[in-house]
């Protein structure tokens, strides 16, 4: 497995991934923002972070950036796409996933753990984990309330492609287990193809027991 | 060359015999542009001419010292090649008059001192203090810097670890808000702001220049009044992002061989910055202003010269690395100019236009700065009070509940959960614990740190108050399992020009300075915040304390909250139930007289060592400080920490009891065993000569002391709720 992290400027969590990926004997180049060309890559992975400040909306700025060209291409050939808390902004403003991520409802950053669960593991991001399996994952974000249209939702449904929805520690999807306001208590969808995925919580956060737990392995693991 | 007046001076925030000075330093009338200099580099914020007298008593040096106070920030030692250098920094003014703003930049302030030193910034930390809830823009305040701290760091990527909120009538109209960071860098790649090399290019990176924050470093010499509101347009606006750019395109910089000297622009920008490096070189420098990359038209030489605009840097190359550098910079989409060079002549010279515009001597700038011995009056210590009439019929459940509930004492999460404080995958403790762990990325140590201050103890005694606040970070830091290695501070006083605010002034520094010596615990770097006053009413002495330590082991260390419902648990240090100035009488019974506990210092460093020692030897599942509250409320963060309950016995009664638990004396830790270990613990304490007493053990649901009973569900409830309560109506 061969990995490409696009490096924005504003860009905070490339390092993080970096580390994630390399722990599960990922082969990860880190690929500058101005790159026309990526190199050969099965995954190519959006990190978290301010990409170009996000003065703008999140994410609309990269979206249109030299590497996203390249980027798109090879999500529509078929290629691994991850994004990341603003990776996942920028999978939606490029349209490459539905929907969009607005303020959180208390309009307030939220730095947490979070319970999600696995609501789809027919993905190749999420194969190794069991169906329904619920993850405890940091979220740290401030725009990640998730908004589609009425279409988009059906079409989300009747295309399986809602991979991740916050929860309690029970797995009960409900008001109080959504931490930002986010439709559905949506956390991570995939585009219909399956090989696109956007989640805001971070699993790259969850990799190691000293840091608070790892959870978010299953993730890497299904990649391999 | 047009002349100034006296007025213009006074108006500049100069005194006339400043101005006098002046005129007798330069052996002329300065013109308006060298005015506004003298005034920026005059200042109390630039020239800490009140207080450079006492701060050169501190003790600056231990084994660990790479570099003490007198550069952007300190440096210690930490094993390896690794060093850690931070500093602590007041944004208190600004923020006061627009919080988010003046959060953001003390955050963005403190980030360009640590890495233009050549350091990652891999922590923020900060110690932010606000008025009584009840008042009118307290709410507004704490949201607005909240907000601010978060929306810097966040957008760095700087995790936010850890500090302090409180709430004090005494800063109704001064609000503190002082930030902290440390980075981490090579022991050979460390820059400094000496420039050398005469004919060596200046030159200005970042963002452009604009006319926000003129005087922004006068505004916090003075005190506020009714109109303080005005000052909006003084306060600088931060922009993150090129902070972040900056970051990257200085750390990629440093990896050249092009750097001579580098200096953030902070307060009072591109004159203090040009004059201090040309001062720490003995050198001149020489500016072609027309080559400032500006943001706004028609910028005049004084302007240029006293903007506070964010996110700029000033470097001397070596000659002819121009170009080197220029690519880097490009390549982060920042401005470069190369605008001046370094000579010999000692002078700061500025050209504009076609007119040389200033052309003063560095010396008359930098080291012929008014100095002031001012007039001080010590405070002496208070008497104790009888206070048994009104302990005598306390409730303890019913103080232990206040307790818990008073904004204080509550649970902070909400805080810090706007900050993101776990990005860079290093955060091994997340704020609310006693101390701050982070890893040393790539390795298997970690640094810890906690930023501490009792200004109620400070007012009392500002001599107690001063050890206190150093000795409460290196407790924070040992209950961890830290070894605490150095601290920078920042002092937050009233106006200097009274002789008991100088007086309590003195007093802290000398508190400081006997805590320091004793502890083997320097001073590295730091920061003076005077005149924080509204209408002549100033705030409680509040020198806040960044203590930093070091965890040789990231797997070794410690947390508070209980592990298991079958330990013991004991009380290391001595309890005398000191209750003067405790929260107890403080923020709920209203007594706010006597003295603050007694500081041993001998006491600290020896039941330091003993914790340390016991952490190591994986002696205890859990450790916590006992500070505010005593140890009825060291045990009850204990046990919500861990949801475990605990129950321990007093064998006292009235207001014996109440002073056993919640009195503060210093230097206790409480700390959670395993029964099997009982022995070894109490043969070790002896040996050591260490006070130890068993209180009880743990528990399941409930904490129990003697008779009273409380659940930890309710504790957890009455703990969480002040802030969002608060917030949300």
């Amino acid at each position: 497995m061969k990995a490409s992290v696009i490096v924005f400027p504003g860009s905070n969590c490339d390092r993080d991934v970096q580390v994630a990926l390399q722990k599960f004997q990922i082969d990860t180049t880190m690929v500058w923002h101005q790159e026309t060309s990526l190199p050969k890559s099965d995954l190519v992975v959006l990190p978290g972070g301010f990409s170009y400040g996000d003065y703008l909306r999140c994410g609309s700025m990269a979206s249109k950036s030299k590497v996203m060209n390249e980027v798109i291409k090879h999500a529509k050939d078929g290629g691994y796409v991850f994004g990341i808390c603003n990776g996942f902004q920028i999978l939606t403003e490029t349209g490459l996933l539905p929907g969009a991520l607005l303020r959180n409802s208390k309009l307030k950053f939220i730095c947490k753990n979070v319970f999600i669960k696995t609501t789809n593991n027919q993905t190749a991001f999420t194969k190794k984990i069991p169906e329904n399996k619920i993850l405890s994952i940091p979220i740290a974000h401030n725009e990640g309330n998730y908004f589609a249209s009425k279409e988009e939702i059906q079409s989300l449904k009747e295309y399986n492609q809602i991979v991740f929805q916050y929860c309690d520690e029970e797995g009960n999807i409900s008001g109080e287990s959504n931490p930002n306001g986010s439709f559905l208590n949506i956390a991570g969808i995939s585009n219909q193809t399956k090989n696109v995925l956007g989640m805001m919580p971070h699993p790259e956060r969850s990799i190691d027991q000293l840091l608070g737990g790892v959870d978010g392995q299953g993730i890497f693991q299904s990649l391999l | 060359m047009e002349t100034v007046s006296v007025d213009q001076a006074i108006k500049l925030g100069l005194t006339s015999s400043e101005f006098e000075k002046i005129k007798e330093l330069i052996g002329r009338e300065p013109n308006f542009t060298e005015l506004g200099i003298f005034s920026a580099m005059w200042n109390e914020h630039c020239s800490y001419k009140s207080s450079r007298v006492w701060l050169s008593q501190l003790p600056t040096k231990n084994k660990y010292v790479i570099q003490g106070p007198g550069e952007n920030a300190g440096v210690i030692d930490i094993g390896g090649e690794d060093v850690a250098i931070f500093k602590i920094e007041s944004h208190n003014h600004p923020s006061y008059i627009e919080p988010y703003q003046g959060a953001a930049t003390g955050v963005g302030g403190i980030l360009r001192d640590v890495f233009t030193m050549g350091a990652r910034p891999v922590a923020n930390l900060n110690s932010i203090r606000f008025g009584r809830p009840e008042h009118a823009k307290t709410k507004y305040l704490l949201n607005g810097v909240v907000s601010g701290i978060a929306g810097y760091g966040n957008c760095m990527g700087i995790p936010t670890v850890g500090g302090e909120v409180e709430f004090d009538e005494c800063y109704d109209g001064n609000i503190l808000v002082n930030a902290m960071n440390i980075g981490i860098a090579k022991k050979d790649k460390v820059f400094l702001s000496i420039a050398s090399g005469i004919g060596n290019p200046v030159i200005y990176v970042g963002s452009k220049t604009g006319r926000d924050g003129i005087h922004g470093a006068s505004m916090a010499s003075q005190e506020f009044d009714d109109n303080s509101e005005a000052k909006k347009p003084t306060v600088q606006v931060g922009d993150p992002f090129a902070e972040k750019l900056l970051l990257e395109a200085c750390l990629e910089l440093m990896k050249t061989d092009t750097i001579v000297s580098i200096q953030d622009m902070g307060a009072a920008g591109l004159t203090s910055s040009s004059v201090e490096m040309a001062s720490k070189g003995k050198l001149g420098i020489e500016i072609d202003l027309n080559k400032v990359p500006c943001r706004e038209e028609n910028m005049q030489p004084f302007e240029l010269m006293l903007s506070e605009s964010q996110e700029r840097m000033l470097i001397v190359l070596k000659e002819g690395k121009e170009k080197e550098a220029e690519k880097i910079f490009k390549k982060w989409d920042l401005d470069f100019s190369v605008i001046g060079k370094m000579t010999d002549s000692k002078n700061l010279v500025l050209h504009f236009k076609d007119e040389i515009v200033c052309d003063i001597p560095i010396t008359s700038l930098a080291d012929e700065a008014p100095k002031y011995n001012r007039k001080w009056e010590s405070t002496p210590l208070p008497q104790e009070i009888d206070m048994d009439q009104k302990l005598k019929d306390l409730d303890i459940k019913t103080c232990l509940k206040q307790l818990l509930s008073h904004e204080n004492q509550a649970n902070k999460t909400w805080v810090w959960e706007q900050y993101d404080h776990m990005v860079m995958g290093d955060t091994i403790q997340k704020p609310g614990g006693d101390a701050a762990v982070v890893r040393v990325h790539g390795t298997n140590k970690a640094l810890a740190a906690s930023v501490d201050c009792t200004p109620r103890y400070c007012l009392a005694h500002p001599f107690t108050g001063g050890m206190q606040a150093v000795c409460e970070t290196y407790r924070n830091l040992s209950a961890v399992g830290a070894e605490p290695r150095a601290i920078t501070n920042c002092l937050n006083f009233g106006n200097p020009e009274k002789k008991e605010i100088m007086g309590q002034f003195v007093d802290v520094i000398k508190g400081i300075k006997e805590a320091c010596t004793e502890l083997d615990y320097p001073v590295i770097s730091g920061n003076v915040s005077l005149y924080n006053e509204t209408n002549g009413v100033g705030i409680k002495p509040t020198p806040t304390i960044g203590g930093v330590g070091l965890i040789q082991d990231v797997n070794n260390t410690m947390t508070y909250g209980l592990k298991s419902s079958d330990s013991l648990l004991i009380v290391v240090g001595e309890t005398k139930g000191h209750i003067h100035q405790s929260a107890l009488c403080h923020d709920i019974l209203y007594l706010k007289k006597g003295p603050p506990p007694t500081m041993n210092l001998q006491e600290e460093k020896k039941n330091s060592f003993f914790i340390r020692d016991l952490i190591e030897k994986k002696l205890t599942q859990s450790v916590h400080d006992v500070s505010d509250g005593g140890i009825a409320l060291a045990i009850a963060e204990m046990c919500m920490a861990g949801t475990i309950g605990a129950k321990i016995s007093t064998n006292l009664t009235g207001p014996e009891r109440i002073k056993y638990l919640f009195g503060e004396d210093q230097a206790r830790y409480i700390i959670e065993i395993k029964k099997e270990d009982l022995n070894n613990l109490v043969q070790m304490a002896k040996e050591q000569e260490i006070s130890m007493t068993q209180l009880g053990s743990t528990n399941l649901e409930q904490f129990a002391i003697d008779e009273i009973k409380i659940s930890v569900d309710e504790m957890i409830k009455l703990n969480n709720n002040w802030f969002y309560n608060y917030n949300s109506n």
